[in-house]
């Protein structure tokens, strides 16, 4: 078998096991309603976890995705309260700022030679700072086209409600999934996260890659930001604090491997969904405090790194 | 064009490294149909001329030719472009995607915008089944042995390039049957009229596939021949020395008394490398002749630690030592001077005054720490010693040439008193004044009373200072020289493994 | 080889380098900060008032020595740990560990020392564990710490059972707001270990190792020194010193709060140490410098707030900081340096 999937069908079964275990002590939560919760309430950081996988595939780290979800939601509340435009012009216009945010990050890890995480923490602190300049309160956001969003929905078998932010990532998902597998630009991304040096030499256009994936990444922040809004309608500069850390973690468990080269789009969406399994069981249980959610992130990243150590330490051969 | 005419010609082409001259005038010829193989010890100047020919380096003066036509290659893919492919010995393919991915990455056929994996693979099948690679494509690259990713990657440099093909030792780390499936390979392509540039340190291997062989020294070209007007020794001569007579006779230092025996190696062995003994007595230097890829450097890293050994007792004054690791070996009164300085040997931002205490203040342990009166004064003492030529002790230790370098890392060593000295190739790539000194240094150690261990490419230098000589080939020791019969010719003999009833006949 | 350092050569070896405190005035990081509280004054011209009241310093100057403190105590530890090539993400998890520990025994009966020590302890153990997953697991540094920044809030929330524990132990409180000499017990604290650490680093041959295990890890193994043990003992330094962070940060407000305290500091920590001179690549570092570094971050806060902008415009400050550095550390920049006259190679 292929051994980058090991990791993933670990997560896999995880997740199946841990959602069976779930459901013998509260049997609530079989139902499509909780599913449908599960893909509202991460749907940020579903979408914001993708940008980070094609980041970490390619052998970086992005430390400013949640700034940018934060920044993204200050400036679509400005845009939209302050401004009166439109929430689709006032989206549009935020995905690209975010998107040239990434692009020049890109940029400067490529050009001036420096790891990415130092570029992205300087990212980190500059979309918050900007962010609390722009409004240091938060902006609640009334809108029609908000309200209609909000209450727009389609109705899944057994009660459960597949909304649009849900939607949302769910073709992100989708989209990334074929750009990571079946695109130059995926294959591009891999190149670089297993070699850089043979990347260049095989002709991987390495700064454009690089620019575009942390682009990306930014842009999926953005759009991150954009459901967050949607989700929360408020703007506020310190929204979606320390989520990086929670798409990393995602990321992680979902099979990616840390050091890139290695990993799946789909498997971050399972890591993404076991840290809701997580979260909504914690919510249903009552008697445990949301505080082990993050012990448990942190007990499953750090068994998948050394899952991934074991996977990848011995090389297997075939003549 | 012609068929005399070269597909790939470099004429008199210079290349300078800061005050080195890598390259001088040389001259090199590739023709279609041949196999040309290029050999020389590191720092000869194969790589150099290679990056050159590939486009990764541009020369400071000569001239590259293709067909006829003058080019300027800007970098490898540049060269790609007119058909120049190269394979290099650390595979540069992606480890973590597919065999058919690596084969066509950046000209995937697409499909409504999306690669069409299908028709990859069936690509990839067929263009490998013409190597006699059936195998499957969708599997990871790193799954498969170092043969199969060799071959892919000559597969993917023809298919990319097409005119010439540079293997840059490609069979270093394959094993016997891989090399013959590797050859056959290359065979195949010779016979469809490429040019094909092999660089190899393996002189069977050079003798089994190649046609013509062009040899390198000291930057300079030697000779290039057609192999079937040469036997091994003739390479060999070529590869390590000016010319038979050599002017250094080693009489000076045969038949003085010997000391006691200090360090002895008894049975030592690692995977990959024949067990050996040896004895290394007080007084006297045991030079290491062989060909890279001998052993040679394994075996003194076997010695040190820095590989731990699976068998085989050390015994230092007659008392046993364990060295599992090069702390161990420091703590036995070992020292070794890396073959790789720069990255082995030297803190390059670190002080030439620290570079030397260094390995004295590890040996000391955390807390011994010497201050800084100590530090001053052991630099000084063995700065002057060696004549390190620092504009002052604490300057960054990188701003010093190669041959100061080499020094400040033997003054390290003798710092901490050593009973033992493992030197590797210590006089390379430094310029001629610093390599005299350094052999004087050598010499003088011994006279003091110090036990050498020597490995070195020049066989003139080894020559020069060895009391007794160890030859390696095929990383076994297969003959030990000493007293009279320490003689260039012998030991070339000994290297190119003719039976020794030749060697008689071949002296003069 | 023509070098024309053969003249050059000294015939006795050279003496130590004078280092009048001319050279001190005339580092970067010395200018920078006097830049910094220039701009302070001259926004809020009492900046430099010192007054003398109840037994103690009161002053602008004062807090921004009292407030940059507990940043100051991380990056001692960091600096290190950036030495030896690495970094530790973890320091603010673990400084809300520490103080949950603190606070959580005190209040529930346990004298103080012994709640101060267990705090220090906890430092020392997680500290510790990231240096094992760093060289017996040999994870990347910036993973394996990565690992406890994520599950060490929650583990703190684990200690204080998710509420802010407050406590009115005067031990505890004394080590976050009490004084000695004039002078508040954080700036006394981060002034003592700065002076021992690095004391003890250039007293004793670790400084030395440390930076020559991260110039060159490869060279140290060959030239005998065990990295190992050195690893260890950086990063559970840098432990111990995010918990006594931890204290100071909980002692100030009374309280442990699991989720806030120490939030960040570790990059602010990374950067005091980046301002400071000592290079993510490893190698050279200076303790002073960094706690220097520390000091310019928290005078650009209190510059911030006292010209009435809000605390956040800080991070856009310091992003512009960061940028600036690695512009000037670049291989583009120092391209451009080495063709100024002066420069070697």
């Amino acid at each position: 078998m292929n051994r980058s999937l090991r990791p993933l069908l670990a997560t896999t079964l995880i997740f199946l096991f841990a959602y069976m275990l779930a459901v013998s002590q509260q049997p609530a939560m079989l139902s499509t309603r909780v599913l449908g919760n599960f893909l509202t309430d991460n749907a940020f950081l579903g979408i914001a976890a993708v940008g980070m996988t094609f980041v970490i595939l390619s052998g970086g780290i992005d430390l400013s995705v949640g700034a940018v979800i934060g920044f993204t939601t200050v400036l679509v509340a400005v845009l939209i309260m302050w401004l009166q435009l439109h929430p689709l012009v006032a989206f549009a216009i935020a995905l690209i700022v975010a998107t040239a945010f990434g692009a020049v990050m890109g940029a400067a890890i490529h050009y001036l030679k420096v790891p990415s995480f130092i570029v992205t923490l300087a990212g980190m602190f500059l979309a918050r700072g900007g962010a609390s300049v722009l409004s240091p309160d938060s902006i609640g956001i009334n809108h029609p086209f908000f309200s209609a969003v909000q209450k727009s929905y389609i109705l899944l078998p057994g009660g459960g409600r597949l909304t649009v932010v849900g939607m949302i990532m769910l073709a992100v998902f989708a989209v990334a999934i074929l750009l990571a597998h079946r695109t130059r630009f995926g294959s591009n991304v891999y190149a670089l996260g297993g070699s850089e040096t043979s990347a260049a030499l095989m002709g991987v256009p390495v700064a454009r890659t690089t620019i575009s994936i942390y682009a990306l990444s930014s842009f999926l922040a953005g759009l991150a930001g954009v459901v967050f809004s949607l989700y929360t309608s408020a703007g506020y500069s310190l929204n979606a604090l320390g989520v990086e850390l929670d798409a990393i973690a995602a990321v992680v468990i979902g099979g990616t491997l840390l050091t890139g080269g290695y990993g799946f789009v789909a498997g971050t969406f399972i890591g993404v969904m076991l840290q809701g399994l997580v979260q909504t069981y914690i919510v249903f249980d009552g008697t445990l405090s949301s505080w082990w959610t993050k012990i448990v992130v942190g007990v499953l990243l750090f068994m998948f790194i050394l899952l991934q150590r074991l996977v990848f330490r011995a090389a297997p051969r075939r003549t | 064009m012609t068929a005399q005419q070269p597909v790939l010609e470099a004429r008199g082409i210079d290349k300078v490294f800061g005050q080195h001259r890598a390259l001088d005038t040389v001259d090199f010829a590739a023709h279609a149909g041949e196999v040309h193989a290029l050999l020389g010890e590191n720092g000869a100047g194969k790589s150099t001329l290679i990056k050159i020919l590939t486009g990764a380096y541009q020369p400071d003066g000569g001239e590259l030719l293709l067909e006829g036509q003058p080019i300027h290659l800007r970098d490898p893919l540049h060269g790609q472009t007119y058909g120049i492919g190269t394979v290099y010995q650390e595979v540069n393919l992606l480890p973590n995607r597919s065999v058919s991915e690596n084969l066509f990455l950046g000209r995937q056929p697409t499909r409504f915008g999306m690669v069409d994996r299908k028709r990859i693979d069936a690509a990839a099948k067929d263009l490998l089944s013409r190597y006699g690679l059936n195998i499957d494509v969708r599997a990871e690259l790193s799954e498969y042995s170092v043969a199969v990713q060799q071959i892919v990657a000559i597969a993917r440099a023809v298919e990319l390039s097409g005119k010439v093909l540079v293997l840059d030792e490609p069979t270093a780390s394959l094993d016997r049957n891989e090399v013959q499936r590797l050859f056959d390979v290359v065979r195949g392509l010779k016979a469809k009229g490429l040019a094909i540039i092999f660089i190899t340190h393996f002189l069977d291997q050079v003798f089994d596939l190649a046609d013509r062989v062009t040899i390198l020294r000291n930057g300079r070209k030697v000779a290039t021949q057609a192999l079937n007007t040469l036997n091994t020794t003739d390479v060999v001569r070529m590869m390590l020395g000016k010319d038979v007579a050599f002017d250094h006779h080693p009489t000076a230092l045969t038949g003085g008394p010997k000391g006691a025996v200090r360090v002895q190696f008894q049975g030592l062995s690692r995977k990959g490398l024949s067990p050996f003994d040896l004895s290394v007595h007080e007084g006297e230097v045991v030079g290491v002749a062989g060909l890279l890829g001998s052993g040679r450097t394994e075996v003194a890293r076997l010695m040190f630690g820095v590989d731990t050994s699976d068998g085989g007792q050390i015994t230092v004054d007659g008392h046993p030592v364990t060295i599992r690791n090069p702390a161990q070996a420091v703590a036995a009164g070992f020292g070794f001077c890396p073959e790789d300085r720069k990255l082995d040997g030297i803190f390059g931002d670190l002080s030439v005054r620290e570079n030397i205490i260094i390995a004295l203040q590890a040996k000391l342990g955390w807390f011994k720490a010497l201050n800084r009166d100590d530090q001053v004064e052991l630099a000084g003492r063995y700065a002057e010693a060696l004549d390190i030529r620092a504009a002052n002790h604490d300057m960054p230790v990188k701003l010093l040439s190669g041959g100061n370098q080499q020094k400040v890392i033997l003054a390290r060593w003798l710092a901490i008193d050593p009973t033992f000295l493992i030197l590797d190739e210590p006089t390379r790539g430094i310029d001629v004044g610093a390599h005299a000194e350094i052999v004087r240094t050598i010499n003088r150690l011994r006279e003091e009373g110090l036990a050498l261990f020597v490995i070195s490419s020049e066989l003139d230098e080894v020559v020069a200072y060895s009391n007794r000589i160890v030859v390696m080939r095929d990383r076994e020791m297969v003959a030990e020289l000493d007293g009279d019969s320490i003689a260039p010719d012998a030991i070339v003999q000994a290297i190119a493994g003719t039976p020794p009833h030749e060697t008689r006949e071949a002296r003069p | 080889m023509t070098r024309p350092t053969v003249d050059l050569r000294p015939t006795q070896p050279p003496l130590p380098r004078p280092r009048p405190l001319a050279h001190f005035f005339t580092r970067p990081q010395v200018i920078a900060l006097a830049a910094v509280l220039l701009v302070n004054w001259l926004l809020f011209p009492g900046f430099f008032t010192v007054t003398w009241q109840d037994g103690r310093f009161f002053g602008s100057l004062i807090d921004v020595l009292n407030r940059g403190a507990p940043v100051a105590i991380l990056a001692i530890g960091m600096t290190m740990v950036i030495a030896t090539k690495g970094v530790d993400l973890s320091v603010g998890a673990v400084m809300a560990i520490s103080g949950a520990t603190a606070a959580t025994l005190v209040t529930n009966g346990i004298p103080a020392p012994v709640a101060v020590l267990a705090a220090l302890g906890t430092g020392l153990l997680c500290g510790f564990w990231n240096g094992i997953l760093v060289t017996v697991l040999e994870i990347q540094p910036i993973i394996a710490t990565l690992v406890l920044m994520v599950a060490g809030r929650g583990l703190a929330q684990l200690i204080t059972e998710g509420y802010i524990v407050t406590f009115s132990d005067p031990l505890l409180i004394f080590i976050g707001t009490g004084s000695f000499l004039g002078l508040p017990m954080p700036v006394i604290i981060a002034a003592v270990l700065m002076i021992l650490a690095t004391l003890i680093v250039r007293r004793t041959a670790l400084g030395l190792l440390i930076e020559a295990v991260g110039v060159n890890r490869s060279a140290a193994r060959f030239a005998g020194l065990s990295a190992n043990a050195l690893l260890l003992i950086v990063y559970t330094f840098a432990g111990f010193c995010a918990a006594i962070s931890g204290l100071i940060v909980a002692g100030d407000i009374r309280g442990a709060d699991a989720n806030n305290a120490g939030l960040w500091l570790e990059l602010d920590a990374i950067l005091a140490v980046v301002i400071g001179g000592t290079s993510l690549m490893g190698g050279r570092f200076s303790i002073p410098m960094a706690v220097l570094g520390a000091m310019i971050i928290q005078a650009m806060n209190t510059g911030i707030l006292i010209s009435g902008f809000s605390p956040e415009f800080n991070l856009v400050v310091k992003s512009a900081v960061i940028i600036v550095i690695l512009v000037l550390q670049s291989p583009l920049s120092s391209r451009l340096f080495r063709r100024l006259p002066g420069a070697q190679k």
